[in-house]
């Protein structure tokens, strides 16, 4: 599976919004657009984690990081392992 | 991750509840406040760092392992095992997850050898769980932030050393979280009265007037106060005031049991009436389920598990549902006598009814639990017309 739709899968089981014809490109910022929620960021935290193998420093807690599939993307990227 | 320590302390923390908390559990909420001197205790069998990793002068406890001594803690009196989820939880963990080198240092280590209390100064008189709404404000001066607000219902702050403040950027929104300590000028600490129960937990209204802290002093970020700081504290929380509840629920229990198998009434014990039966029996079914979803929920976060965060918060809401009610129940069982403060029951049904206040209340679990439940179990083509 790619990396981009492991990302979508995830963000996808993890809506707060229940519309079925819910649509967001790559690019959308998934949390201005009211589709997740605070405790989202929390989950993708721990399965980035947890599925990459990486640790989030906090100085990488920035929300440029998460808001859209291709910045979550961009970011499991750049750590070391996935370079 | 698997259990880790070298052997098991449980045997240890039950004796140390037996001797050192259990007998002195209504006179901490008499005198309004934990002794010194358990507190110093708690520090030298590093209790209060019993889920810390070793370099932190930690235990270093599996999950599963810390569970079992907050439930033993809490069995023994709530506010000892409210100590462990405010400075061990709330602040410790959180330091260790996104404080700096110098923060652990600083603040994360004396909480490992009882030296400081830490206290998460979050709540205000108008914003509970709602993080993003805190009134509380800092603003950037010179190298420095200057912080103003009042917070409210800051458990030990009576006694914290030191405070994770979280404030806001009126300019921008960002919420982000700050260390303060208690003899900073502008910091001023008033104990609250008059409250249902737990008073040992020496709640406070802490006002916050021109705080000046350095810049190494904020926690992680700026703007990540609320979905980082605040949620992941708000997640040990929850955990450990799940166990806390298996321990109130546990305790209730055994007095209940205890008492229905040695009062007479009408010629026999009372256990052998068949509605007290029926009672006991949803109460023992109630504590094993809730040590059940406490332990799955200490499983999945062993395994840093994206779903753990759902499960505790559904092990959080469930215990203290139990607790209150199995609490209840027992005041029922005892009669006249569950009403007054001779007996246990009396103390841990007020001591219950906290439980599902703290770190969320039961309806913001609910919540969160509803929105998981939406998507994990929607199937569209199950149903095709309504």
């Amino acid at each position: 599976m790619q990396l981009q739709e492991q990302i979508r899968n995830f963000i996808l089981a993890n809506l707060v919004v229940f519309d079925d014809e819910v649509e967001f490109s790559d690019d959308d910022n998934i949390f201005e657009l009211g589709f997740v929620n605070s405790l989202f960021a929390m989950k993708l935290v721990t399965f980035i984690e947890s599925e990459f193998q990486l640790t989030i420093e906090s100085d990488e807690m920035e929300i440029s990081n998460f808001n859209t599939i291709n910045n979550i993307v961009n970011f499991i990227q750049s750590k070391s392992v996935y370079k | 991750m698997t259990i880790t320590s070298p052997h098991s302390i449980l045997e240890e923390v039950k004796q140390f509840a037996e001797e050192e908390i259990r007998p002195f559990a209504a006179e901490f909420e008499q005198q309004k406040a934990l002794s010194r001197e358990l507190i110093k205790k708690m520090g030298e069998k590093r209790y209060l760092a019993a889920s810390f990793p070793a370099q932190y002068g930690g235990l270093q406890l599996h999950p599963l392992e810390y569970g079992n001594l907050v439930e033993e803690i809490g069995k023994g009196a709530l506010s000892a095992a409210m100590l462990l989820t405010v400075t061990t939880g709330l602040v410790g963990e959180t330091l260790i997850r996104w404080g700096s080198d110098y923060q652990k240092a600083q603040y994360v280590l004396p909480i490992a050898r009882g030296e400081k209390v830490g206290a998460f100064a979050l709540t205000e008189p108008g914003v509970g769980s709602g993080a993003k709404d805190v009134k509380t404000s800092y603003e950037k001066a010179g190298d420095k932030y200057r912080i103003t607000g009042r917070k409210k219902w800051i458990s030990f702050g009576e006694i914290a050393d030191f405070f994770i403040v979280i404030a806001s950027d009126p300019t921008t929104n960002a919420i982000s979280a700050f260390l303060v300590d208690r003899e900073q000028e502008g910091v001023h600490i008033r104990k609250i009265e008059g409250l249902l129960s737990c008073a040992a937990s020496q709640l406070a209204d802490i006002e916050l007037h021109d705080v000046e802290v350095d810049a190494d002093k904020l926690i992680g970020k700026e703007g990540m106060g609320f979905t980082g700081i605040a949620n992941f504290a708000l997640d040990q929380g929850r955990f450990n005031v799940a166990w806390m509840g298996v321990g109130l629920a546990q305790e209730a229990l055994e007095v209940m049991v205890t008492y229905a198998r040695k009062r007479n009434q009408s010629g026999q014990k009372i256990f052998n009436f068949q509605l007290i039966k029926g009672i006991i029996g949803d109460a023992v079914t109630n504590v094993h389920a809730a040590r059940s979803l406490c332990r799955e929920a200490a499983r999945m976060r062993a395994d840093n598990h994206p779903d753990a965060i759902v499960q505790t918060t559904m092990a959080k809401y469930f215990s203290s549902v139990v607790a209150n009610k199995v609490a209840s129940d027992a005041v029922q069982v005892l009669g006249a006598n569950g009403c007054c403060n001779l007996y246990p029951v009396e103390r841990l049904f007020r001591e219950a009814k906290i439980l599902e206040i703290i770190e969320g209340s039961s309806q913001i679990q609910q919540q969160i639990i509803a929105m998981h439940g939406a998507n994990r179990y929607y199937q569209p083509k199950r149903i095709t017309e309504v």
